[in-house]
């Protein structure tokens, strides 16, 4: 009950957030439910009816095997958002476990976390991505995990420094004087207080997920044709746009660009929501 | 003689979202050329408020709903920005935040008087090292290129006050200038500010938490109290007749050389009557704790690679003490003494370089800091934290916070034998039950100090350290937060190791006290003979240095 009085509280302070959240539910609907909602079948094509501009049949047209746009694009939100959040889970548990912990102890586990993470920053993020996916294979799972190791500084770096500041704070000690060991207070004390910066850097990087994801498939690394996603739909539209059929590359990048500024709204809305010292 | 200043029936507002919030109510009073006044008044009295509308650094959240402020016969609004350091000036509550960390402090001082054309592009170096002498900084050739961090706090708040004279302003604004820095740099930072601003006639609006200093100080006394003015008079008269209930609470408040802990409060405990007789302890050792040879050290930076490293430095520099059960021991000094190394060394929170801690008939430096936290005799040991808010977990309410020693060191699992000792030790710090399920940000200062002082007493220690429990109350809250501690003690039969800068209240709580200086021991004795009779030379500094409010002596003079 409490939990929904500060959902709503947050919401009326807030009307970004509740725009964020709604688009977050639509994004949400279209990954679960996509194959049900889409008006067609994604992956059918029929020649006859290749390249029609948007209409009230095809409301965003179709490409240039015939299939229906708005079909692919509903039915692409389950593999881009579930690239993004397992992505982002993963390199989320790894590296906010590497760097409380690197914060906390200092020293030699400070000095190998933080030349680990300065590593993997020292490369070009996307080329490095597409050097793990082209050595490991052109597979969904093969570009989550490089997803995962390109974001992992940044949780890593986020952790750390937010655990390290609080390392000597009062309530620290006190918890020692409470009886508690190290690990305790690393995950009672200090884990739940570093979580709402973590939640702002979470997601914005479900954005540059999905943005990553679909870069890589753009290239033609990853998820390959005829699979529905944003980034090879953009990547196979892009070539009509000369010759004046926009809508194959227009739509799919425009979901791409609401599902991104939806989860920047959103960590602003989260950031407020989880921080207690807002809660009245 | 015309005021310079006046206040008058000033309101302000801010905005909040929880709708106007109205900080100042028709506060009213005036400065005369030359005079000094103090605005006194405890945290959230709107004493700050009044100075930064004055000054016109109101946050753009407040205005002004009513009256006004005139300077020197014209209202100041709209001209505040060409007043302000030529005619007003203020100095801060922390001078290190606020100077710019990132400038040397000489151009600093030369930007200010570039500012208002005193100085040219070739004599602002000249002029701000005369001015830096003026302060009574050392070397002012060498320090007008040191950067803030490289001062000391009291070098930091001179090098302010040279920053607010030096446009020769005929107002300063002092905004609890001293907060923060030791009684003996408060002193002659204090000295400085009456013998520089009286050379120049200036009037002065010294606004501060300490009763002593402004009667040390000032010439006259305001007031504040929730956003009103209740009282204005001229020093003497404040102290030896105070006319309103919350002055005359303030003033009973404030402990004295000779003040008794009843005092404090009026004489009415405002602390709950005991609930608990006194609680018999089983018999050990009379000997509770024995501090032999203890040394600290901590490495110092620097050194070449392959040279020699430098020597470490010494926080605790040897000391050695005894403490009898049931005794209640002080630690004084000032900061940097090594008093705080010692009592959390004690407290078993760092390790020691060497020395032994006997406690209670067995040496605990033994076993190293982080394995002792689980060590049964943990719980006997406890401590209350100086910065009461600091100490809690912002996301634990305070009832998990109390709970915490009681799973983790009595081994409690059960849920609601749990929720009843919570509710126990509530009532025993006299926090009320329905403010358990709070949050710290929740609750105020002295409802903190409680928490703090609940989860210390849970496991029922032996020995409770209170590293300066009080110092960052108000003194109202202080006077009951010190009779709670005293009534606890008796009740409970603990011992105690009172960490503090304040003689005064050192002396309310403990029989003996430990003087610390530079990590050693320079003064042992009962608490009256340390205050009123002290031999080190060091004791007699420390002791000269608190300022204090005597009626008595008020009215010879």
């Amino acid at each position: 009950m409490a939990a929904i009085a500060r959902l709503r509280y947050t919401m009326s302070e807030n009307p970004l957030t509740v725009i964020g959240f709604a688009l977050f539910a639509l994004l949400a609907a279209m990954a679960v439910f996509g194959p049900l909602i889409a008006p067609y079948d994604p992956l059918a094509t029929r020649a006859v009816n290749a390249l029609q501009p948007p209409s009230w049949a095809h409301p965003f047209g179709t490409d240039h095997l015939g299939r229906d746009v708005l079909s692919r694009v509903i039915v692409a939100a389950r593999l881009d958002l579930g690239i993004a959040f397992s992505a982002v889970a993963l390199s989320f548990v790894i590296g906010s476990a590497l760097g409380c912990l690197a914060g906390f102890r200092g020293g030699w586990t400070d000095r190998i976390v933080g030349r680990l993470s300065d590593t993997i920053m020292a490369f070009p993020l996307f080329v490095l991505a597409m050097g793990v996916v082209a050595t490991m294979g052109n597979t969904v799972e093969n570009v989550i995990y490089a997803t995962a190791v390109i974001n992992l500084p940044f949780y890593i770096r986020v952790a750390r420094a937010e655990v390290a500041v609080r390392r000597n704070a009062g309530y620290v000690q006190a918890a020692r004087l409470s009886g508690s060991s190290d690990l305790r207070i690393l995950a009672t004390q200090l884990f739940p207080n570093v979580l709402p910066p973590m939640m702002v850097q979470i997601s914005l990087n479900l954005g540059w997920a999905i943005l990553n994801a679909a870069g890589l498939s753009f290239i033609g690394l990853g998820v390959r044709p005829p699979a529905a996603e944003w980034g090879i739909m953009v990547a196979e539209g892009a070539s009509y746009i000369v010759s004046g059929e926009w809508w194959l590359a227009l739509f799919p990048g425009a979901a791409l660009m609401l599902a991104v500024f939806c989860f920047n709204l959103m960590g602003d809305g989260l950031r407020d929501m989880v921080d207690p010292t807002r809660r009245t | 003689m015309a005021p310079l200043l006046k206040v008058e029936t000033l309101s302000i507002a801010f905005k909040t979202r929880k709708g106007d919030v109205q900080a100042l109510h028709e506060v009213s009073f005036e400065v005369a050329p030359g005079e000094v006044v103090g605005v006194v008044g405890e945290s959230g009295s709107g004493k700050s408020v009044s100075a930064y509308t004055v000054i016109g650094l109101l946050d753009q959240a407040g205005r002004i709903t009513h009256g006004g402020v005139e300077y020197d016969g014209k209202p100041v609004e709209g001209r505040q920005r060409e007043l302000r350091g030529r005619e007003i000036s203020m100095i801060f509550q922390n001078p290190r935040a606020a100077l710019n960390p990132i400038m040397p402090v000489g151009q600093q001082i030369g930007d200010v008087l570039k500012r208002h054309a005193l100085a040219g592009r070739t004599d602002a170096r000249a002029k701000a090292i005369e001015l830096l002498k003026q302060v009574k900084i050392n070397d002012p050739e060498e320090r007008v290129d040191s950067y803030p961090f490289e001062l000391s706090g009291g070098m930091c708040q001179r090098v302010m006050i040279a920053l607010a004279l030096a446009c020769s302003p005929k107002l300063l604004i002092a905004d609890e200038p001293t907060t923060g820095l030791d009684v003996t740099t408060q002193k002659a930072t204090m000295d400085l500010v009456r013998d520089l601003t009286k050379a120049r006639g200036m009037s002065v609006v010294l606004i501060t938490h300490d009763l002593g200093m402004a009667a040390e100080y000032c010439d006259r006394i305001v007031v504040m109290e929730k956003g009103h003015v209740v009282e204005t008079a001229p020093v003497v008269q404040l102290f030896t007749s105070p006319q309103h209930p919350y002055t005359q609470k303030l003033i009973a408040a404030s402990p004295g050389p000779r003040s008794e802990l009843a005092d404090l409060t009026g004489g009415l405990p405002e602390a709950p009557p005991s609930i608990a007789p006194p609680r018999k302890r089983e018999p050990g050792p009379e000997r509770l704790l024995e501090v032999v040879d203890l040394v600290k050290e901590f490495p110092k930076r620097g050194g070449s690679f392959f040279g020699r490293k430098p020597a470490p430095f010494r926080a605790v520099d040897g000391i050695g003490f005894q403490m009898m059960r049931g005794e209640s021991l002080g630690l004084v000094g000032e900061s940097g003494c090594g008093k705080s190394t010692t009592s959390s060394i004690i407290a078993r929170l760092q390790d020691a370089t060497s020395g032994s801690v006997v406690f209670d008939g067995q040496d605990i430096v033994q076993h190293p800091a982080a394995r002792f936290a689980r060590m049964p005799e943990r719980g006997r040991i406890q401590m209350v934290f100086q910065d009461a808010h600091d100490s809690l977990d912002p996301r634990w309410s305070a009832a998990e916070a109390i709970a915490q020693p009681l799973r983790r060191i009595s081994g409690m699992r059960d849920g609601g034998e749990i929720a009843r000792k919570v509710a126990e030790l509530a009532e025993m710090v006299g926090l009320p039950a329905n403010l358990l399920s709070r949050y710290p940000h929740q609750l105020s200062g002295g409802q903190k100090a409680r928490v703090g002082i609940a989860r210390a007493i849970a496991t029922d220690p032996l020995l409770l350290i209170l590293d300066e429990p009080t110092s960052a109350l108000d003194v109202s809250v202080q006077a009951v937060v010190l009779q709670l501690l005293d009534r606890l003690r008796r009740e409970l039969g603990m011992s105690y190791i009172f960490v503090s800068h304040d003689l005064n209240v050192v002396r309310l709580l403990c029989e003996r006290v430990i003087v610390m200086n530079r990590g050693r021991i320079v003064e042992t004795g009962t608490a009256e003979e340390v205050l009123h009779a002290p031999k080190d030379a060091y004791t007699q500094k420390l002791v000269s240095a608190i300022p204090h409010f005597e009626p008595e002596r008020l009215r010879a003079s």
